[in-house]
């Protein structure tokens, strides 16, 4: 029996107001975000202007800016900020006795 | 519990006024009272809350994240202080003795009064239903209602909101936006039905659905249920919803508990007469606790009239208080909803409806014998200033009818929209800041008194302090009443700050702050840790001001700083060996060489700064590249940083025919002095050995040209979108004077410029006359500024790569897991 959840590791191992990463084989990684606010959040580590590497953004506030044109993405829809129009999928993130557990079914369509 | 002195200094023998509530009517009636006579009365404040004066219809964005606390806040401590005011906050009054005339509040103060001003407000509404007093269970009303849920938002779950008002609907958008899975219970059949009617209603409701919420209409709520805490709220038809946190935000009751246990005439709420004085000539009330002409209120216009009509009557000039139509206007997880007036038709009301469904718009303005009587906006609500306008006024719309619902500009008969004539057009009572109440009219009497910009109207007159959805309009009022002569504020850093980079950076310095969020504090950042404008910015500002000592943040820094490569657009990185002037070995190209096949890189590339650029390294690969690279005697090239990227050199008098001087050792001498060195935007530095300039040294930040009598130095050249050839700063005659200016040079501009300024424009902002009155005459000077820089180079120059290649900051290269999805299922 498969889990509804994988579990990825502690919540320490982000940094804080940073981010790090879930490789996917044969997909787009999967990005984990850890706020100011010691909230955690996953999104397809693709922004959705030029696919840009969101896991190497800057993290402030509930959002994170794409390190290659500086979109802003928020984290809790995925959905660019401001002027900007698009959608990063994001994973369903849940927290249990300090581990990281992302949702199976959104990491599996990462994948396809 | 905050106090402030509370009894009559000795020998004022003015009128005691105290005031019973430090909420959004209290503070304004106050305010009110001292814009028409400011001694008159000594003033008392209680407050329930331990906190200032705040406006509490901002408590929403508060909740979704956009707004501090700081921000909200109408009237700080400076308030008080200023106007002689007593706050006794955190200590609410619990009676009132009408025939001794003294107030007595929880910690048993007992005060004295003249006049006294009931202003609590009101308390929400708590359905009577089993389950209501469960912990889990809150109101949608203060700061600590807002704490409340912010905590439970921290861990996720499910919320049920129960009333589909605009309190209800905004606690839902916040909590949606906190992460929490959301469900608005409500009871009639369409949502905010007194402000929507139902096609908006319905609008809104399809738009917050696809924004992830659950909303029930006609939900009629049984119990709510739990062991120990709220778990789940169970309707009347049976259905039960899982809930972590409950918010309950049905509705308000004029809050009257004092008032009726002081004998006051109390209906639903405290009976006031058009000067809000109540049944007891002595006392006052003001705001949504008061009842006025059977009516009740729970909107700010209405009460911000009423402020006005308690303060003429308190300095003798009473005016009396008219209700007047009210507007609503919200903006709920973006999207737009206006009404205003009464839209429920009826006899003789005609309706002017255009929907336009692909953009989401939905107007409707009622009209009665050619009056608007009501209007109600959805999705564009740019023209709700002017229907509402045209309604209280109640213009003769017969001429406009045909135009009146494609909106202002159009109405007005020029195709195209200005906003400019349509703000002109308004009348000066049209209120232009919701939040603070404040007309047009007042707006220009406040620039009339010598408000240039739109700071000072925000000061003067409150108009675009809160929120600023209104600060265009502000500024158009701006730009039409003073034309040319409107001031523009000071470029502030980024939307964090109302501050601009010089004056964070002076703060610092004399403050002499040691990290971001003490910045971040000390000078009222309006979001909670910065955005990635502010806060790179600040992190350069503080290592530069306390070399060796700050701890620098890597989250702060942009991408490349903190992998030490330049990212590419397909997610790798870009690798550049520092190569000292430009000098390079067999030794370096092998290993140079080994690393593009053993990481199959798909690309070299020589660089304009005679480096090797090898291309398309994977983040993880980045430490073992270094690693092999640090193992060949290369070091970081900073090709990504802000800092020294080059120096370019030609081949000077050792082998050059023209060369006057030792070129290529002086650029290896130069770059080993300042690599590593952190500043404000990249810098460039080139060597020429003659006037030819083969090394291009006059588009460089510091460039060096030989002549046979000594060195050139050159400053503030820049390649790029706007080629700058460099201005002469001076020519010396010694190498160890040319590395000296260059190093005061670089901390001249370390310490002065703007974060991301280059070299080019900030010599073009403060002159090149200042920078040479800096670093040419003053020797002494020139030797402090070469000083710092070297101070702060020894603990610049470690190798970043040879950090990371030894493992340090393991988790900037690591994934943190892997999945393949094959092995799993297998």
């Amino acid at each position: 029996m498969i889990g509804e959840w994988l579990d990825i590791g502690w919540v320490d191992e982000i940094p804080v107001r940073g981010s790090r990463t879930v490789q996917v084989a044969g997909g787009d990684d999967i990005a984990v975000f850890r706020t100011g606010e010691n909230r955690v959040f996953a999104l397809l580590d693709r922004c959705p202007h030029k696919h840009g590497r969101l896991s190497q953004g800057i993290v402030h506030g509930g959002a994170v800016a794409c390190p290659l044109h500086n979109w802003r993405i928020s984290l809790t829809t995925g959905e660019a900020l401001g002027e900007d129009k698009g959608c990063t999928p994001i994973v369903p993130v849940r927290i249990s006795g300090g581990r990281v557990l992302i949702c199976r079914a959104s990491t599996l369509k990462a994948a396809a | 519990m905050k106090m402030s002195p509370i009894r009559a200094p000795e020998g004022d023998t003015r009128e005691h006024l105290i005031v019973i509530g430090n909420g959004m009517a209290g503070c304004r009636a106050v305010e009110e009272l001292i814009a028409r006579d400011a001694t008159r009365y000594r003033v008392t404040i209680f407050g329930a809350e331990p906190l200032v004066n705040y406006n509490r219809i901002m408590l929403s964005p508060v909740l979704a994240g956009e707004k501090t606390f700081d921000e909200i806040v109408i009237n700080g401590q400076d308030w008080y202080d200023d106007n002689g005011i007593a706050l006794v906050s955190g200590d609410p009054v619990v009676a009132i003795d009408r025939a001794a005339h003294t107030v007595t509040a929880r910690s048993g103060v007992t005060l004295t009064y003249d006049r006294l001003l009931i202003a609590t407000g009101s308390d929400p509404f708590i359905i009577p239903v089993p389950g209501k007093d469960l912990p889990g269970v809150i109101t949608f009303r203060d700061m600590n209602d807002v704490e409340a849920m912010l905590r439970a938002a921290a861990t996720g779950g499910n919320a049920v909101v129960i009333g589909g008002g605009l309190l209800g609907l905004e606690a839902a958008h916040g909590l949606t936006l906190r992460g929490m899975k959301v469900t608005v219970l409500h009871l009639m059949p369409t949502l905010m039905e007194r402000q929507l009617d139902e096609a908006a209603g319905w609008l809104l409701k399809q738009a917050l659905e696809a924004r992830g919420q659950t909303i029930l209409t006609g939900a009629d709520t049984a119990e709510i249920t739990g062991d120990g805490r709220v778990e789940a709220v169970r309707l009347k038809d049976g259905s039960v919803i899982p809930a972590d946190l409950v918010v309950m935000a049905v509705g308000i009751r004029p809050a009257v508990g004092l008032a009726r246990a002081a004998g006051l005439e109390v209906g639903r709420g405290i009976r006031v007469d058009d000067h809000m004085v109540t049944s007891d000539p002595a006392v006052l009330a003001v705001g949504e606790c008061v009842e006025h002409d059977g009516q009740v209120y729970g909107l700010v216009a209405p009460l911000w009239d009423m402020c006005r009509a308690l303060a003429d009557g308190l300095v003798g000039q009473p005016s009396g208080y008219r209700p007047a139509p009210t507007s609503t206007k919200l903006k709920v997880a973006g999207l737009d909803v206006f009404s205003a007036g009464d839209f429920t038709g009826g006899d003789g009301a005609e309706d002017i409806v255009l929907r336009d469904a692909s953009r989401g718009v939905y107007k409707r303005v009622v009209v009665r014998d050619d009056r608007i009587v009501g209007a109600v906006l959805y999705g564009d609500t740019a023209d709700g200033n002017w229907y509402f306008d045209l309604l209280k006024r109640g213009e003769n719309v017969a001429e406009l009818r045909d135009a009146l619902i494609f909106g202002q500009a159009f109405a007005s008969g020029g195709g195209q929209a200005d906003p400019k004539a349509a703000v002109a057009a308004l009348s000066d009572e049209a209120e232009i800041c919701g939040c603070n109440g404040v007309s047009k009219g007042q707006i220009v009497s406040c620039i009339a008194k010598g408000a240039r910009s739109l700071d000072a109207v925000r000061t003067g007159c409150k108009a675009s302090a809160s929120c600023g959805s209104c600060t265009g309009l502000v500024e158009t009022v701006l730009a039409l009443t003073l034309g040319e002569d409107v001031e523009a504020g000071p470029k502030t850093m980024c939307k964090c700050t109302s501050f601009g980079h010089d004056h964070v950076r002076r703060e610092i310095v004399a403050q002499k702050m040691r990290s971001i969020p003490e910045v971040m504090q000390k000078l009222h950042w309006s979001t909670p840790d910065g955005c990635s404008s502010c806060r790179p910015a600040l992190n350069y500002y503080l290592l530069c001001a306390l070399p060796g000592d700050y701890q620098d943040d890597q989250q702060s820094r942009f991408v490349n700083e903190r992998l030490h490569a330049n990212i590419q657009k397909d997610g790798t990185y870009s690798v550049v060996p520092r190569m000292w002037g430009g000098i390079t070995s067999a030794a370096e190209l092998r290993a140079i060489a080994d690393v593009v096949e053993k990481y199959d890189a798909p690309m070299v590339k020589v660089t304009g700064g005679q480096r090797l650029d090898i291309f398309g390294i994977r983040k993880e690969d980045l430490p073992a590249v270094w690693a092999d690279l640090n193992a060949a005697g290369m070091v970081s090239g900073h090709a990504y940083g802000k800092a020294l990227r080059t120096v370019k050199t030609c081949v000077g008098a050792e082998w050059c025919r023209f060369g006057t001087q030792d070129s290529t050792g002086l650029g290896v001498r130069i770059e080993r002095a300042t690599w590593g060195s952190w500043m404000p935007h990249k810098f460039k530095i080139a060597v020429s050995g003659c006037p030819r300039n083969c090394a291009e040294a006059t588009i460089k930040d510091f460039g060096v040209v030989c002549v046979d009598s000594g060195y050139e130095l050159h400053v503030g050249g820049n390649g790029g979108i706007h080629v700058r050839a460099t201005d002469l700063l001076c020519k010396v005659a010694t190498e160890a004077e040319a590395i000296e200016m260059c190093a005061a040079f670089i901390q001249l501009y370390r310490e002065e410029a703007r974060y991301l300024e280059r070299t080019a424009p900030w010599i073009e902002r403060v002159g090149l006359d200042y920078v040479q009155s800096r670093l040419v005459p003053d020797t002494a000077a020139r030797a402090e500024l070469a000083a710092r820089f070297f101070f702060s180079q020894q603990f610049m120059q470690t190798d970043p790569w040879a950090e990371r290649a030894q493992g340090a900051a393991h988790e900037h290269h690591a994934p943190m897991a892997r999945f393949t999805p094959q092995e799993e299922m297998a």
